[in-house]
């Protein structure tokens, strides 16, 4: 109920944005309704990013938010204007060596959140002051390992990261 | 479905002036849940918050602890001085949802969201939380123990923003904050309990065995009458009148009842097993 000759603008239904994505510049219109996980899949063809509960519970669509692990099937994609997102295509294969060697992956399908929360906790180690891996990676569900070879997995990445510092 | 962006609070409170129906949306924790597929999948718009950078940061005043109202769990689970002063909103925020979720949810939303088993809201009402409302020209605000009216609703008119989250300090020489769910993380509460004795006497709190999560008169005048306690079972008598727990797809209002006094009375023990 909008009232006649208000001076505000109308609400958008599409939005043109500006954001960072792994450390590039990227410019497009979204919809208002559009998630940053269709976004990365539909739009950018950056399927690394995963689907599987579409509501925040499994984690398999972590990305990083202004250096923040989110589900990006619970941003909407305008709020991410004028802001930095990373996601798994962003990250070395090189630094994936001590998940595979641990059996941190069997299907596949929880990885790509996995080794974004884990790689999030590998640059900020001085979180485990608080924390454990264990808590640090609650919001990632995996079906297959029973979480070890994930745990073990960026144990030795930490342990890694110290000997190389 | 459709958003307005305002550029400041003053916009934000001119938007909302104007048209009552908008949603308030922040870091999206639970409306995302049900976000439309497509704009054209209903008419209803959204009020974006999360722009309003000066809506972000949590301060310390000479009096309180103020969570802004983008003030995320992540926010208060980095600032060590909560802990410290705090212990049950850090306890709160580490237990909700899990990083991907404390990153996002703000304690506003999760207030306003008035859902029966919120941590956020057991832990700030333990703490005597006031809700900071704005609208077009005025501020109000109201004791968080006397916010919620009923199931899902609140006393915030449709044309107000819960713009802060007073917590007052204090010296507390008890805090409890429990919280049983299926799983450590990624659970909605079955029960949580919050408790916190101060100078002015007890706070009891209790989630999701109400329509709203709400404080346990019967069971803080229990308690400040130092009765000695002995089990769990002393505790029934006057938790029947302050909650009313029922069955749906989390739990049963018998197991509600009964974890709830032992949740409790473990939690207490040590102080209101013994004679003062």
């Amino acid at each position: 109920m909008t009232t006649t000759g208000s001076p505000l603008p109308a609400p958008h239904s599409a939005i043109g944005i500006d954001f960072t994505l792994n450390g590039e510049p990227v410019s497009l219109s979204v919809s208002a309704a559009e998630r940053l996980l269709d976004t990365l899949r539909e739009r950018l063809r950056l399927t690394g990013t995963k689907e599987g509960c579409g509501e925040g519970e499994c984690g398999s669509c972590t990305v990083w938010l202004d250096g923040l692990p989110v589900c990006a099937c619970l941003v909407p994609s305008y709020q991410v204007r004028g802001r930095r997102v990373d996601t798994v295509e962003g990250v070395a294969p090189t630094r994936l060596a001590p998940y595979l060697a641990s059996g941190a992956t069997q299907c596949g399908a929880c990885t790509p959140g996995v080794v974004m929360t884990a790689e999030w906790i590998r640059r900020h180690p001085t979180l485990l002051a608080t924390h454990t891996v264990r808590e640090l990676m609650a919001g990632n569900l995996c079906r297959c390992t029973g979480y070890d070879g994930i745990v073990n997995g960026i144990a030795a990445a930490l342990d890694a990261d110290r000997e190389r510092a | 479905m459709s958003i307005v962006i305002p550029d400041t609070r003053a916009e934000a409170l001119a938007r909302l002036a104007d048209d009552q129906t908008l949603i308030p949306v922040a870091g999206g924790t639970d409306l995302l849940v049900h976000w439309p597929a497509r704009v054209d999948d209903h008419d209803r718009a959204y009020l974006d918050l999360s722009g309003l950078a000066e809506l972000r940061p949590l301060r310390w005043t000479a009096d309180a602890l103020v969570l802004g109202a983008l003030t995320t769990y992540w926010d208060v689970v980095t600032e060590p001085r909560v802990a410290m002063e705090f212990p049950l909103l850090a306890a709160a925020a580490r237990q909700v949802g899990a990083i991907q979720i404390q990153t996002r949810g703000t304690w506003a939303g999760n207030l306003v969201n008035a859902s029966p088993a919120a941590d956020g809201v057991l832990a700030l009402m333990a703490y005597g939380a006031v809700v900071v409302l704005e609208s077009r020209g005025e501020t109000e605000e109201v004791p968080l123990d006397e916010f919620y009216t009923g199931y899902r609703s609140m006393r915030r008119r449709p044309d107000q923003l819960v713009t802060a989250i007073r917590v007052p300090h204090g010296a507390r020489d008890v805090q409890l904050f429990e919280k049983v769910g299926s799983r450590g993380a990624q659970a909605i509460a079955k029960v949580g309990v919050a408790a916190a004795r101060s100078a002015a006497g007890w706070r009891v709190v209790a989630a999701s065995v109400a329509p709203t999560v709400r404080r346990c008169p019967a069971l803080e005048r229990l308690l400040a009458a130092g009765t000695p306690i002995r089990g769990p079972d002393d505790l029934l008598p006057a938790l029947d009148q302050d909650v009313a727990p029922i069955d749906d797809l989390r739990s049963t209002a018998a197991y509600r009842r009964a974890t709830m006094a032992r949740v409790l009375y473990h939690g207490l023990r040590g102080v209101v097993d013994s004679v003062r």
